[in-house]
């Protein structure tokens, strides 16, 4: 590592290197972030789940979003629906959107996440959770 | 101004300078604190405060657990106790601690009378253990030809590391094992033997219990002087006479030549002579060698090896063969004086008698444990006889008259037998630190200029400062000459001539134990005392002063030696008979 | 290049590893990268995550799922399915022991629900041998601003005002000692920081290390500050040798950037780092043993004053602290001496990690607030007592604390409290005993540690403990009498009061305490000869019940002394003169014909 010489350059580096742990920060802080859970089954896959997955990324960098945490979960059980992806905001029930893929992506991260308005194709959930 | 502090022990108050511990504060008020392991020699650097006996332990306010009186600096408004039931309680059980890791065979052991342990046991009027049928750690013991380690009998008190390794700076002692294995030991457990050790016997001196002793050789002497076969001659070291009445009650810094010669008949020595005249025999080979080496130098001469130094002390011999293998060349090659008496006994002695020289047992009573080392060199026997068969120290000599049932503060005085009972006032102050650089200056000057001293007093090569050096014009020349006694203090001197740190010196006289042979390792136990070891040496220069001839060359026996038999200092008798050579020994 | 999704933490603790955790890592890669996944997912060892009896740990982030006795073998399965669809496998995942449930989420696992990480804030998350981790989680930051805008003496009052106590074991309050360092003038000081860990069972120093090296070696530097040295030295017990490769890393590394050596992060103030190595002897933890050891020489206490603020390392100013200390050094200055002494009691501020072990269901490392109670530390963390067996006692404080029971169990845990009760917080050791465990034999155990580690230089500690243990022998064997019982009260008191270090004055708080609480089972074994939990061997016999042996001869057949004796389809008998008590036919018994008495 090149030589920190001034407080002001350790802070420009802990800029710098702050994404290394910024995925266990947010698994440490999970309860207070939002957090979107991409269904893996193997339809899910089949559908897109992954291209989904990287789509949401990409999408909640590009707004600069960094309260919003990415996990992935198996199947549930919307195989009609997939890709699916569960979305959880900190003190609100998790809500299930179906058929996430393509511009579907960014309305959800526009309207729900940001503006918390509700979007279309909510799939209607009998459990509390997924896990 | 060293500042002071004002303390309250036991009611009463005492002001001591700032540094002083509890224990300092309490001897100035008379309060005397029972010590076991605490040891300060004045005059050395022997300050054992190892704190780990715990006998001293005292209450302080205010403070949560005792302190050990001996460790803990006195501080301003301090209030100590050091009689309550608390300490008392605590000091007995420290005893019965201490005892019940001892052996019990006080009727047996070598320091009983001397055993400090033991006067603990008394005073704190201990009359059973309650651990008595508990383990105890138990040691081989190592057995060499000079001092005796029994590890059963060590308390941890580690003043013998601190002698060895402070004073001494030799390092042959540490502490070695844990917990209740722990004993002091030379590195990887080795015999003594095998080790750097120098037999100085300064270790046994501080020992507070028989841990350390001599070897005692004393049966052995009794063996020889009943055998009709042999003849038993007897020389006895200059320190010996002023330090052996103290074993007999008489006051630090008796002389009692007279008595010890004349104890010395009643045992039935066949022959009672002195080290002393081996000792003038000494500054003849010592005094010529040095002008020898100092006129070659002052001719131009490069390889010759200045400063000579003197090589009278077998602990100091044996240290510089381990310490400073490359300076084996240095140091004066003439013998002891102990040596050289046995060399001249069992031939120029024996051949007067028309004996062989296996029928002579020559004994040696001298200060010194090391003398028990030295007489053993192999250099020093012919055919595996040696040159000296048995060496005593003043204690086992004390021993030896207690045991024959000699009354000896009513002996009268009586004299050494001659030839080699004669000796001159330089030869008894060797002795003493100073002593043996003092009688070789007095042959050398007068060699050297050709005129006899106006004074033969040198009183700048006197005292007993650790390290000195001086100033001594002899003719047109200024001698400048360097003492040092204690091996750390030889070390350091060394050291400091080896760096280029102080003017070159002529000459350096060393002698390994403190205040020279009067502190030696045989003598009688001075218990800290440093006071005792300066009466001697007083009571040496006092025998000097009163001794008609007081320079070596002068003794008319050594002079007839030289014409009917040795020929001439240096010469080729001389060579063989009066001069070794040393050899190197390994660091650890 | 793909943003990275998860990150896999395994435990790279010396437990962990010795369970071939680094094996785990490395098949993680293999698999990851057969499934093309290697740039998504990221693989890294950290430091303990402290649940070690369910070792090896791996834990995935961000979704915080915690897998437990993981194999390398596991690897594949866990990138198949975790990883690639997003299934948990349960059949690693943590099982309650109470409800017999799999818990996914290390945060809703009891051990950790009531856990707050100070001074192991980094371990298990952070990978240690990455400087960058440290600095990302604020590292040096505590430091560089020190450097910028504090004067020693500010940092010494932050210290004080934070109401932080050493860890160590004696719990003297570290801006004090600090203070005191800093008034004596020298040409060299040196800061200590003592890793010389030794109770038995104890190693939150070394989870430190290992887990987050840089907390400790900032530490050091904000402290050579505060007392004006500019040499560091770690005393570390070579047998930690993960723990010295990370920690020698950590020093490299923060000298490659500048944060030790000369003219730290450019300011004036130049620290750097030499490390010591102890060859693992107990009394070396003791500060003056320690500094002695460092110098080359035997390892032994020496007398205090002059304490090592006056004349430590090679006679200069020391300051000696203890590693779990040092980690609470930086959080300090990056939260606040105010939040700092926010938690914890009244005398006793923030945290202390404990070793929690014995017969607790729940075995591990664990950071609790000062003021805990016993009970939650035990029931709520540790699960409780294993086997549905009835809580004895819970020593504290290693071999220099002290038994402590039922009644303490609400005492809320700090060094005063602890010591009102008879014990001490030592260094952390916290081992919980049940009704199997007879309490004389306990003591025995601590002092058999105590007269081992003993250096033997002072009469009380060398002899003292020896007679001790030798006197509990004498009860454990059934020899003892009651004046041994009196004798080894006195014994006690006074190898407290006149021993030369705090290992002697402390060896002797494990039979008082157990004397003063368990002195009925202590009678047991003298008046009656009798070991009350049966631990004893000497005190206990096994005998058949006549009408409820079936003559079966499984007994006599495990027997392996030729002890028992019958015919078949007979009541066997046992000789007790042959009877090795070795309890093998108790074991071997199907009626339940054997008894222990």
């Amino acid at each position: 590592m090149a030589k920190i010489s001034s407080l002001e350059e350790l802070r420009k580096l802990k800029e710098q290197v702050k994404n290394a742990t910024e995925l266990r920060e947010k698994g440490h802080n999970i309860d207070r972030l939002i957090q979107v859970k991409v269904s893996m089954a193997t339809c899910g896959i089949a559908s897109g789940a992954r291209e989904t997955l990287a789509d949401f990324m990409k999408e909640v960098k590009a707004r600069g979003l960094d309260d919003v945490v990415f996990t992935q979960t198996g199947c549930m059980g919307y195989c009609h629906s997939e890709p699916t992806v569960e979305v959880t905001k900190p003190g609100e029930e998790p809500v299930v959107f179906g058929n996430v893929k393509g511009g579907r992506v960014r309305e959800i991260v526009e309207k729900y996440i940001v503006n918390g308005e509700l979007v279309e194709d909510i799939i209607p959930t009998a459990y509390k959770t997924i896990d | 101004m060293q500042p002071m502090i004002n303390l309250n022990i036991d009611g009463k108050y005492v002001k001591v300078p700032k540094g002083s511990t509890i224990l300092d504060a309490a001897r100035k008020l008379g309060i005397d604190i029972p010590t076991l392991c605490h040891l300060n020699l004045e005059g050395t650097p022997m300050v054992n405060q190892a704190a780990s006996c715990r006998i001293c332990v005292v209450e302080v306010k205010g403070r949560r657990n005792l302190a050990p009186a001996c460790a803990t600096p006195a501080i301003e408004g301090m209030e100590v106790r050091t009689n309550t039931i608390r300490v008392l309680h605590a000091r007995k059980m420290v005893l019965e601690l201490l005892l019940s890791d001892h052996p019990k065979d006080c009727l047996s052991c070598a320091k009983a009378g001397n055993c400090e342990l033991q006067e603990l046991a008394e005073r704190f009027c201990f009359r059973e253990n309650r651990f008595d049928d508990f383990s105890q750690s138990h040691y081989a013991k190592d057995v060499s030809p000079a001092l005796i380690r029994d590890m059963d009998k060590c308390v941890m008190c580690r003043r013998c590391e601190t002698m060895c390794n402070d004073v001494q700076t030799v390092g042959a002692l540490s502490g070695v094992n844990r917990g209740f294995n722990a004993v002091v030991a030379p590195a990887f457990e080795m015999p003594l033997e095998e080790s750097v050790c120098t037999f100085c016997g300064q270790c046994s001196a501080v020992c507070p219990t028989g841990a350390l002793v001599e070897r005692d050789y004393s049966w052995d002497v009794i063996e020889a002087l009943a055998d009709p076969d042999k003849i038993v001659v007897v020389q006895t070291a200059p320190a010996v006479r002023a330090a052996l009445g103290e074993e007999f009650g008489y006051e630090p810094g008796t002389l009692v030549t007279g008595k010890m010669a004349a104890a010395l008949r009643n045992l039935g020595f066949d022959y009672v002579f002195d080290t002393d005249f081996a000792a003038d025999l000494t500054i003849m080979e010592e005094a010529s060698e040095f002008l020898d080496r100092l006129t070659r130098h002052l001719e131009g001469d490069t390889s010759v090896r200045l400063p000579i130094l003197t090589s009278c002390c077998p602990a100091w011999v044996k240290f510089f063969e381990h310490q400073y293998p490359d300076l084996l060349d240095v140091p004066s090659t003439a013998k002891s004086p102990q040596q050289m008496f046995g060399a001249i006994a069992k031939s120029f002695f024996a051949e007067q008698l028309d004996v062989p020289r296996e029928k002579l047992v020559v004994v040696s009573v001298m200060p010194c444990l090391a003398k028990k080392y030295e007489a053993g060199r192999e250099e020093f026997s012919v055919n595996g006889n040696r040159d000296v068969d048995i060496s005593i120290t003043t204690r086992e000599l004390a021993h030896l008259i207690k045991r024959a049932n000699i009354d000896f503060t009513n002996l009268a005085d009586e004299n050494f037998d001659r030839p080699l009972g004669e000796s001159t006032g330089a030869a008894v102050i060797f002795g003493t630190t100073g002593g043996v650089i003092e009688a070789a200056v007095r042959t050398a000057a007068e060699w050297a200029t050709g005129k006899e001293l106006e004074s033969v007093d040198f009183s700048a090569l006197r005292g007993l400062e650790g390290c000195r050096e001086a100033k001594v014009p002899v003719g047109d020349l200024v001698l400048h000459i360097g003492i040092a006694h204690g091996l750390g203090n030889a070390r350091r001197l060394l050291d400091s001539v080896r760096k280029g740190e102080v003017e070159p010196f002529h000459a350096i006289e060393i002698m390994a134990c403190p205040g020279g042979c009067v502190g030696g390792g045989g003598q009688p136990y001075h218990h800290g005392r440093m006071e005792i070891v300066k009466k001697r040496a007083e009571a040496l220069y006092r025998e000097d002063a009163g001794k008609p001839i007081r320079k070596s060359h002068e003794n008319p026996y050594i002079k007839k030696l030289y014409e009917e038999y040795l020929g001439k200092p240096l010469g080729e008798k001389s060579h063989h008979l009066l001069h070794t050579h040393y050899f190197e020994r390994s660091k650890i | 290049m793909a943003d990275v999704k998860m990150h896999i933490l395994v435990c790279g603790g010396t437990g962990c590893i010795s369970a071939q955790s680094d094996k785990i890592a490395e098949n993680l890669r293999r698999c990851l990268k057969d499934q093309g996944l290697e740039e998504e997912v990221k693989v890294l060892l950290s430091g303990c995550f402290g649940f070690c009896e369910q070792g090896p740990i791996v834990k995935i982030a961000p979704d915080n799922t915690f897998y437990v006795k993981v194999t390398p073998e596991d690897a594949e399965e866990i990138v198949a399915e975790h990883i690639v669809k997003g299934r948990k496998v349960d059949r690693l995942l943590f099982v309650d022991p109470e409800t017999a449930e799999h818990v996914a989420d290390s945060k809703h696992m009891e051990f950790y629900k009531k856990q707050m990480r100070i001074a192991l804030r980094n371990c298990g998350f952070i990978d240690p041998e990455n400087l960058a981790e440290y600095v990302a989680r604020d590292g040096y930051m505590a430091l560089g601003q020190i450097l910028e805008t504090l004067s020693p003496q500010d940092v010494i009052d932050v210290m004080k005002a934070s109401g932080l106590r050493g860890r160590g074991g004696g719990g003297f309050p570290t801006g004090l000692k600090w203070e005191f360092a800093s008034k004596y003038q020298d040409d060299q000081k040196y800061v200590i920081c003592n890793a010389d860990e030794g109770d038995p069972g104890a190693f939150m120093d070394r989870s430190i290390l290992e887990g987050d090296p840089h907390s400790v070696v900032e530490a050091m530097a904000i402290c050579g500050y505060a007392i004006g040295a500019d040499k560091g030295m770690v005393y570390i017990r070579a047998e930690y040798p993960l723990a010295v490769k990370r920690l020698r890393k950590a020093i490299e590394d923060a000298r490659e950037a500048g944060l030790l050596g000369r003219n730290v992060l450019g300011s004036d103030f130049s620290f750097d780092i030499e490390i010591r190595y102890g060859a693992g002897a107990f009394v070396c933890g003791e500060e003056t043993g320690l500094i002695r050891s460092m110098e080359g020489e035997r390892g032994e206490p020496t007398s205090k004053p002059p304490f090592p603020a006056e004349k430590g390392f090679w006679g200069k100013p020391s300051n000696v602290n203890n590693v779990e200390t040092l980690a609470n050094v930086p959080v300090i200055f990056l939260k606040g001496a105010d939040w700092f002494a926010s938690i914890g009691t009244e005398k006793s501020k923030g945290t202390k990690v404990f070793a929690l072990a014995g017969k607790v269901n729940n075995v591990g490392l664990v950071e609790v607030p000062m003021g805990t109670t016993l009970r939650e530390v035990i029931f709520d963390i540790g699960g409780g007592i294993r086997g549905g067996k009835k809580f004895k006692a819970v020593q504290t404080g290693g071999p220099s604390g002290g038994c402590l029971t039922e009644k303490h169990l609400d005492t809320p845990i700090d060094f005063d409290n602890l010591v009102a009760a008879g014990s001490m917080m030592g260094s952390g050791g916290m081992i919980v005993m049940d009704e199997d465990n007879c309490m004389v034999s306990v003591a025995k155990f601590y002092l058999d540690f105590t007269v081992e580690e003993s250096c033997g230089k002072c009469t009380p500690c060398r002899v003292g403990n020896k007679r001790m243990y030798e006197l509990l022998e004498k009860i454990t064997d059934g020899r003892g009498t009651e004046a041994d019982l009196k004798l080894l009260k006195d014994l006690a008191l006074v190898i407290k009061d006149t021993s030369l270090c705090g290992l002697g004055q402390t060896a002797p708080n494990p039979v008082l305490s157990t004397l003063d609480n368990f002195w009925d089972e202590y009678e047991a074994h003298v008046k009656e000869k009798r070991c009350p939990s049966g631990a004893c061997k000497s005190l206990v016999s096994y005998y058949v019940v006549a009408d409820q042996c079936k003559g079966c001869t499984l007994c006599a057949r495990a027997c392996p002394a030729e002890a028992i004796s019958g015919k078949v389809k007979e009541p066997h008998v046992i000789d007790q003169e042959k009877c090795v008590k070795c309890g093998a036919c108790m074991t071997a018994c199907k009626f339940g014909a054997i008894i222990k008495k």
